[in-house]
């Protein structure tokens, strides 16, 4: 039961409840009580416990590693990764020098491309596609999450219902049979797993908001006349944040996978554009000839689905225990 | 309990339309389902016959009741490619996806869960430090990546294994794994997070301050109620074994229901597609609603609500 009565129908989570009534009355009239940025502080907190982890450490520094790497590839990249040379540089082993004597560190690909070189710039796509759907769905998600934790009532049973409709797809197959329509491209893939993935993000802000709207400054927000909107941008969102921000890091290294899978499966980034799974088809046909095609971009896409699980594995641990729960 | 059950059965059925509807919109992303089904060099006279073969002149709506009353009755149309029912093409397939998903999820129940709760019980330990590392190692392995490289060690270097196709058990072996290795990871997590939850738990303290042995609290009193959410992640899991059966399948040539599709996908065989969709969707909501039976025998707090 909530400690304060002032809200009707305030107390009991979930379904079955109308919009909360908020009491009525000019929404500036009376300024809030000052919370001392509570955020801030919080951050500060947050941060601290984050490093003092060694794995959220290694996951943070992995994640910087391949970030830097995607910004500075032509500065970091040793050759062109597009310029073939269909010659005798073809398939070459790591550490082959070539008649220039320059040394190919990861060896060549069947075309005759350095493939340190397409590692490098394979990080390209990989990111570019993990932010991007990644805002996608944590937009949608957290918009959604909000509506439903905080008015409840019906929005929240369509909602949950559109959520639970998600689920049930195999979202690969999905995903690949809109693509098998549209063709394949960067924007389809980045809108496909964007509009496709808000769920997590919905449950886990809808959890954090269910909860939120019980504690005390939120009631005293509303009962000093704090309209809805109001409530849910000032003293809401910045609560929600962080365990938000913690889904979207694990959900960044899910898009990579599968951003990887679907050019793996040659419906996702286009030759000639270097990306680590579409380098993977090339390495599994020459799997018996030469296997660093198949080592080298499998490794890189570990390394940075690794350093993005370790790390929000770590943010996890740093979040407020209360918000820990929601995230199994 | 009744009104839990029945509430969620016509969750399910909601669901399952919902499911119908995307299945069956899909072809119209581009506006004209006859362009998408048809080769790119049909002339438009062919195009123009085939919308009205097919209905595609008629409202979208009526199409859409077309379709789902053909669904009802596990009508999807011809398939393209073979000229066959695509649903029973589809259904064909499906013992061979299951086969791959249960063995799968099997070899994930029965590592995780000894492992979870080795590791709960012994926090802190090496063994859990060693075990808590290699699950979140395990989860960033892509499966495709993990499917390559197993062939690569136990088929092309060794001939231990195959490589491709179904029959044996040697068959099952890579396939299994590939597929397997993520669930395993996450339900390894899951056990251990449950575990140790229960296990500072005011009545687990009560029965070791009355004298109980450790094991025997470890397994009477605390595995059941971990349990619980260990048997929901089970019915969740299938949803991405069944996924991910789309890339293990495409790998190791796996004549199942993912092949089928990624196949079909390449030969614009949509009626095939959406018959793979629709069913595959369908068993993940049928498992998820027994799983939810399951729980309120588990969890006599969901009874009484």
């Amino acid at each position: 039961m909530s400690r304060f009565a002032s809200r009707p129908g305030g107390s009991a989570p979930g379904a079955g409840l109308g919009a909360p009534v908020g009491v009525s009355g000019p929404a500036s009239a009376v300024a809030l009580p000052d919370e001392g940025r509570p955020e801030r502080r919080e951050w500060l907190v947050f941060l601290r416990r984050l490093i003092a982890r060694r794995t959220a450490l290694f996951g943070l520094i992995v994640v910087a590693i391949v970030v830097v790497t995607a910004l500075a590839a032509p500065l970091l990249s040793p050759f062109d990764p597009i310029e073939q040379d269909l010659g005798d540089l073809r398939l070459k082993a790591p550490g082959f020098r070539d008649d220039n004597g320059r040394m190919h560190l990861l060896g060549t690909d069947h075309l005759g491309r350095d493939l340190l070189a397409r590692v490098i710039y394979g990080a390209r796509p990989a990111l570019l596609v993990g932010f991007a759907a990644v805002a996608i769905s944590g937009l949608i998600g957290m918009a959604a999450g909000l509506i439903s934790g905080y008015f409840g009532g019906r929005m929240d049973d369509v909602l949950m219902r559109l959520a639970d409709i998600q689920l049930a797809f195999p979202f690969i197959l999905l995903a690949i049979a809109v693509i098998g329509v549209l063709g394949p491209s960067l924007q389809t893939i980045i809108i496909v797993i964007g509009v496709s993935s808000w769920v997590v993000y919905a449950r886990i802000v809808r959890g954090a908001v269910l909860t939120l709207r019980e504690r005390e400054f939120v009631q005293a927000a509303l009962a000093l006349g704090g309209g809805d909107g109001r409530v849910l941008l000032r003293h809401i969102l910045p609560n929600v944040f962080t365990p938000w921000l913690v889904v979207a890091t694990l959900d960044m290294a899910r898009v990579i996978v599968i951003e990887s899978a679907l050019s793996f499966l040659g419906l996702g980034v286009q030759p000639p554009t270097p990306s680590w799974g579409a380098m993977l088809t090339a390495g599994r046909r020459y799997l018996g000839l030469a296997n660093h095609l198949a080592i080298f971009p499998g490794a890189a896409i570990m390394l940075a689905v690794m350093g993005l699980n370790f790390l929000g594995d770590g943010l996890i641990d740093a979040l407020d225990p209360k918000f820990r729960k929601l995230m199994r | 309990m009744k009104t839990f059950l029945l509430r969620r059965l016509l969750q399910s059925l909601v669901v399952l339309f919902g499911v119908s509807f995307i299945v069956f919109a899909i072809l119209f992303l581009t506006g004209d389902p006859a362009l998408v089904l048809l080769p790119p060099d049909a002339s438009a006279e062919d195009v123009r016959q085939f919308r009205e073969v097919m209905g595609f002149n008629d409202p979208f709506f009526v199409q859409y009741g077309r379709f789902l009353k053909g669904a009802l009755r596990g009508d999807f149309g011809q398939s393209i490619r073979h000229g066959e029912p695509a649903f029973d093409l589809v259904v064909e397939r499906l013992p061979a996806t299951f086969e791959l998903a249960g063995a799968a999820l099997l070899l994930a129940l029965a590592l995780a869960i000894p492992a979870g709760i080795l590791s709960a019980v012994r926090r802190n330990s090496p063994l859990d430090y060693v075990a808590t590392v290699v699950a979140l190692f395990g989860q960033s392995l892509p499966t495709f990546w993990l499917g390559i490289m197993l062939i690569l060690v136990f088929s092309v270097q060794f001939h231990w294994l195959p490589s491709s196709g179904r029959g044996t058990m040697q068959h099952l072996i890579l396939p299994a794994v590939t597929l397997g290795l993520f669930t395993t990871a996450r339900i390894t997590r899951l056990t251990r997070s449950g575990m140790l939850e229960v296990l500072n738990q005011d009545y687990i303290r009560t029965a070791r301050a009355k004298g109980v042995n450790d094991p025997p609290v470890v397994w009477k009193h605390a595995l059941k109620n971990a349990a619980i959410p260990i048997v929901t992640i089970v019915g969740i899991e299938l949803g991405t074994l069944l996924g991910g059966s789309v890339i293990t399948e495409t790998i190791f040539a796996w004549p199942g229901v993912g092949r089928l599709s990624v196949q079909a996908i390449a030969n614009r065989d949509y009626p095939v597609v959406q018959a793979a969709v629709f069913l595959l969707a369908t068993t993940f909501v049928v498992v998820n609603l027994l799983v939810d039976i399951v729980y309120t025998y588990l969890d006599p707090r969901i009874r009484l609500r």
